[in-house]
């Protein structure tokens, strides 16, 4: 009895330290800055060490006679202070010295800084659009043009189930690149400003609507590698990732024809006929993808910034106001136009799905074959 | 040296009750009520602190959801910026300047006292926006556009009034120390010849009339664009969203000096007295500080460098901000030459004083870093970012007010602190802040964006240790606390001068300082 009791409690208290310390299975205590894959990444991280080093001497040198001082001209010890208090030239000395090392720092970091705003001659060019919380790529030239949005599941964000190595870090379209090519990034968003930044690209750019930035890399190594928003968007700003697929070139241009062919699938969608429930199937995918960060999955929104739409007067009213208000948005809100994001089919399957769902019942419904008739319209 | 001329000023005391504190025009009191609401405030934004570092305890969402985390980042800073940090230094001012040049009281009373009872209906405000409908403000003390205009809660118009009465109360408290520096001084006290402490204060007095109107005009813009259909910040209208962040850093810059210099002075008095020498290079120190403040105006875009500036831009504010390293480091040379061959003790205002100097040189050197613009487009916007400013504001500016309250407390309340309690409270803060704030450094350079409610996994280590760090360095304040009401309470009495080595115009009053002081003007050798 007693031995059971004792074994018990030698489990409690281990599963008690496990619940404390849980992320123990994860350690990863990386204390610097990653080299990259990339010859501005490498230049960057060693100006980065330099610097760091030169710091430390600074520090060693300051800090030594600081405490050189405290333990040998403290009163407890008998000193007796000496009463010098001005030296114009040793004022003059720790002005020059620094300066010295200053210059000595510039340099480098100059010339570190003109390869990094060395944009011409680009073999690729990707647009790169920040939506509240989703990248969008659109390759200029290929007719490639596609959102990037995060995959992890909302069980694992709220401790229901354990996470997977890439939690926050993994998207469903990761923007593929061939390596040794150089690829111009132009940035710019929807909405608010985002920032993109991948630390192995050592690329950070700040994404502004209405305005454009240019960046461009070279990546060496072929190779996942991920990043984040970097500059605070609004509520998701955590969870709107960036995955960089660097592939060879062969791959690269096999993966262009993939996407081709998906192209041409997704138009064929668009004419067939779709039943409600199918319709409301799809609806439900492109919802949680698109509308769920705001609106919720309940349909509650947030109000008064992010309206409800269970019981909404614009989503059990007409169908064209519905519609409108998703192809065009509203604007002074965050509510973004996405006629210029979806496809008619997606159009069409999330407004049935809104329409239908959260006992909204309003049992309409839309062709996606209408809706491109619609947009077609509006062009 | 007692002056006989405050004895005979006795029967002019305090009025009795509220009447006293809310029309009061003394320079103690005001110094006092800043003082007090600053300590409020400073439990307000950490206990703010305390939410961010519970939910970011471990990956995955726990307490609060996204949009109250960023109503909480939003908040701290604010709050800790305009509520804890910038009314304690006018709290000192008003206490300390008058004492330390002969004064008898600051030139601009009622002034004063205006200034004053802004600051709690300000942030009284503010702090009620968290309980409106769409919650709080949500995007960040930097409050970018159009994050904080197109895209904001309701309540953003209640945060711009709140913005402009905080202005408006820094200002004119400014111009009021300003004023009384420059035409009250005891006759023979040339401008050369004051304590650093004034020195820095006139100099952030400056800083402040010149850009928190700067500030106004940026709010105003943002109000403009939000109610009254301009479009300041909205490309859409013709104007330009990175328009927003040139005025708000060109306020924001001077206003990290704002929140440091009056710091400089305060190490600048505590390191002399307990190192029982005189400053070493007090004139280089002046000029320093000047300089400090005249290339805080040229370096505001390094906060901005990835916002898509031009080349020349770039190396333009790359070179003016490392250029910043020079005064400053001047100022830690010197501090550390009043160290040498000097007789110390180490009393709590001196650990204090001792932890800025160390800390505010660790800040300072990875500013150095962070100046570089091509490595800054990688450490822009990380942990390393918050890991820098924090070193610099809590031990700069926290440890420079702890500092000063511990080393004027004496002579504020004729009570001396226990001095054990507050070495506790000085260890406890020591190490609960290079507990939460180092390993920032290495979680940013690792790759943790900053204002994040939820992070991937190769950050929990790091992070855990952080929240236990700063758990500790939150709790360790409320031994502060306690010995503050106990000094108050039950503290020895204070003689005149209860420091050996301390010398200026204050210790020459009574303990505790009596309501009024130099009524007549003492003379100055």
């Amino acid at each position: 009895m007693n031995k059971r009791l004792s074994m018990l409690n030698r489990r409690i208290t281990f599963s008690l330290i496990l619940s404390l310390l849980p992320t123990s299975v994860w350690a990863a205590w990386q204390m610097n800055m990653n080299r990259g894959v990339t010859d501005n990444s490498v230049a960057i991280y060693d100006l980065h060490m330099i610097v760091f080093y030169i710091c430390v001497v600074i520090s060693v040198i300051v800090f030594g006679l600081m405490f050189w001082s405290i333990f040998h001209h403290r009163k407890s010890k008998g000193a007796v202070a000496h009463q010098f208090y001005e030296s114009t030239s040793i004022e003059i000395i720790w002005t020059l010295v620094p300066i010295v090392i200053l210059v000595a720092i510039a340099v480098p970091a100059t010339s570190t800084l003109l390869d990094t705003y060395d944009h011409s001659e680009s073999d690729i060019d990707i647009q790169v659009t920040g939506y509240q919380w989703k990248w969008r790529y659109k390759y200029i030239g290929e007719d490639i043009d596609f959102f990037s949005v995060l995959t992890t599941p909302d069980e694992e964000i709220h401790n229901k189930k354990e996470k997977n190595p890439n939690y926050l870090l993994e998207v469903d379209k990761p923007l593929v690149v061939p390596i040794n090519k150089k690829i111009r990034f132009l940035f710019t968003s929807n909405d608010v400003i985002h920032a993109w930044w991948v630390p192995d690209l050592a690329l950070k750019k700040d994404a502004i609507p209405g305005f454009i930035n240019e960046s461009s890399t070279k990546i060496n190594t072929p190779g996942i590698y991920r990043g984040q928003c970097a500059e605070l968007c609004g509520k998701n700003h955590g969870f709107m990732p960036i995955v960089v697929k660097a592939v060879t070139e062969t791959e690269y241009i096999a993966w262009l024809a993939t996407q081709k062919v998906e192209k041409a699938k997704m138009a064929s969608a668009s004419k067939k006929t779709w039943a409600l429930a199918e319709l409301i199937t799809k609806g439900e995918q492109v919802y949680n993808k698109n509308c769920m960060a705001c609106h919720l999955d309940t349909g509650m929104g947030i109000p008064p910034v992010f309206p409800a739409l269970k019981d909404s007067s614009i989503v059990k009213g007409s169908l064209e106001a519905h519609l409108d208000i998703v192809l065009n948005g509203k604007s002074g809100t965050a509510m973004s136009a996405f006629g210029s994001q979806l496809s008619a089919t997606e159009i069409a399957a999330v407004v049935t799905y809104e329409r239908n769902a959260w006992g909204n019942n309003m049992g309409d419904f839309i062709q996606p074959a209408d809706v491109e008739n619609l947009m077609g319209a509006a062009k | 040296m007692t002056h006989s001329a405050t004895v005979a000023n006795h029967e002019h005391g305090p009025a009795k009750g509220l009447s006293r504190w809310l029309f009061t025009t003394n320079h103690k009191d005001i110094g006092t009520m800043y003082l007090v609401f600053s300590l409020c405030m400073l439990f307000i934004g950490g206990a703010m602190a305390f939410v961010i570092r519970a939910e970011l305890f471990q990956p995955g969402l726990q307490l609060i959801e996204p949009d109250f985390f960023n109503q909480m980042i939003t908040m701290h800073g604010l709050i800790m910026v305009f509520g804890a940090v910038m009314p304690a230094f006018v709290g000192l001012a008003n206490w300390m300047i008058p004492l330390m040049i002969g004064a008898p009281d600051m030139a601009l009373p009622r002034l004063n006292n205006l200034s004053f009872w802004i600051l709690p209906f300000a942030f009284l405000m503010m702090l009620s926006t968290l309980f409106m409908d769409g919650g709080g403000p949500n995007f960040g003390w930097t409050f970018y556009a159009p994050l904080s205009t197109t895209y904001a809660p309701p309540s953003v118009t209640f945060f711009i009034f709140t913005v402009h009465m905080m202005g408006l109360s820094s200002i004119m408290g400014a111009i009021n120390v300003v004023v009384t520096i420059l035409n009250m001084r005891a006759p023979g006290m040339t401008l050369m010849k004051m304590p650093m402490f004034c020195w820095t204060w006139l100099i952030t007095a400056f800083l402040l009339i010149a850009v928190m109107p700067v500030l106004g005009g940026v709010v105003t813009m943002m109000l403009m664009d939000v109610h009254f259909g301009t479009s300041f910040f909205d490309a859409g209208g013709g104007g330009d969203p990175v328009l927003f962040q040139h005025v708000f850093w060109f306020f924001g810059h001077p206003e990290v000096y704002i929140m440091i210099l009056p710091s400089f002075g305060v190490v600048s008095e505590v390191l002399p007295t307990f190192a029982r020498k005189r400053l070493f290079g007090y004139t280089s120190m002046v000029y320093a500080i000047v300089a400090i403040a005249v290339l805080s105006f040229v370096v505001w875009a390094h906060h901005m460098f990835t916002v898509g500036m031009p080349l020349a831009g770039e190396l333009f504010f790359m070179y003016t901000t490392m250029l910043i390293a020079v005064p400053t480091g001047v100022k830690i040379f010197n501090w550390v030459s009043t160290m040498f061959k000097s007789s110390m003790t180490f009393e709590t205002p001196m650990l204090f004083a001792l932890a800025f100097v160390i800390l505010f040189t660790v800040g300072g050197l990875s500013g150095i870093m962070l100046a570089l613009a091509p490595v800054d487009f990688v450490y822009h916007d990380t942990y390393f970012v918050v890991a820098h400013f924090h070193y610099v504001l809590v031990p700069g500016a926290i440890f420079g007010i702890f500092a000063a309250v511990y080393y004027w407390l004496p002579k504020w309340c004729g009570r001396m602190y226990d001095e054990s309690i507050a070495k506790l409270h000085f260890w406890l803060s020591f190490i609960g802040l290079n507990i939460t704030f180092f390993p920032m450094h290495f979680v940013g350079l690792a790759g943790m964006p900053r204002r994040i409610p939820d992070y991937s996994l190769q950050f929990a280590d790091f992070n855990m240790i952080i929240s236990m760090g700063a758990f500790l360095f939150g709790m360790s304040q409320l031994v502060f606390v306690y010995n503050l009401f106990k000094t108050l309470r039950s503290g020895e009495k204070s003689a005149h001068r209860p420091w050996e080595g301390a010398h200026g115009l204050e210790w020459t009053v009574e303990t505790p300082a009596p309501y009024h002081t130099f009524a007549t003007p003492p003379k100055v050798d």
